[in-house]
């Protein structure tokens, strides 16, 4: 399931219902992203979705995730508007029969959230608003599974 | 009536998110001459690097005619969550 939403989450919570009633399924791994303070240079966090567009964008590497790892579920929630620092901003969880896939489609699709989804992302700080673009190791990360693929 | 969006950088360029182009533009070309003729910093930046054009929520490379229903949005290079 892949999830925007405005509201604060619950890590704990996500996990907790998600990981309830599988008794086949062997390994959930998560990960959880929290937005950082950037020692007070950053107050706000803004994120913005095309709602519609994002969420099938977001769907289209989690069929992605399917195809390449042997998963029995998947869940992706993601805030966007207005985040302060210290709130978790993403959750991801894969289910699978053992770790390792379960770990690794996790990696994925956290790789490419942060290179790829569609969001546009506004830093508010003390010296105004800045809009930020992905870091060159977040591609360089998301780059990793292209040159996975195409070894044979 | 065509409906625009705007997104990220485009947004606070233009100084809005979001207008109905009525009568529509024919196309994605027309729209763009149409919002570059009122604000030409926004017409330069909606052919910029990296700024793709999603006409009712597919991307789409060059032009592409309009309905009285489309919907298009410019979408600047995107920042990942």
């Amino acid at each position: 399931m892949i999830a925007l939403q405005s509201e604060p989450f619950e890590p704990g919570a996500l996990l907790t219902r998600f990981a309830k009633g599988r008794s086949e399924t062997g390994a959930v791994a998560t990960f959880t992203g929290i937005a950082r303070a950037e020692q007070g240079e950053t107050r706000i966090l803004e994120l913005e979705a095309y709602p519609g567009f994002t969420e099938a964008e977001i769907g289209k590497i989690a069929d992605e995730a399917r195809r390449r790892w042997r998963l029995d579920d998947l869940l992706i929630v993601h805030r966007v508007g207005q985040i302060a620092p210290g709130e978790p901003i993403v959750f991801v969880a894969t289910a699978s029969g053992h770790r390792r896939e379960a770990f690794e489609a996790c990696d994925f699709l956290m790789d490419y959230l942060k290179s790829r989804a569609p969001f546009w992302k506004k830093e508010h700080g003390p010296a105004g608003a800045r809009w930020i673009e992905p870091r060159p190791e977040d591609y360089a990360d998301a780059a990793r599974w292209d040159a996975e693929q195409e070894t044979p | 009536m065509a409906r625009v969006l705007l997104f990220g950088p485009l947004r606070d360029l233009a100084g809005w998110r979001e207008r109905d182009l009525d009568p529509p533009p024919a196309s994605i070309a027309e729209l763009k001459q149409r919002l570059a003729a009122e604000d030409a910093r926004l017409g330069e930046a909606l052919s910029g690097k990296g700024v793709q054009v999603a006409l009712d929520q597919q991307i789409v490379r060059g032009d592409a005619q309009l309905s009285a229903r489309s919907e298009v949005a410019f979408l600047p290079p995107m920042s990942g969550g």
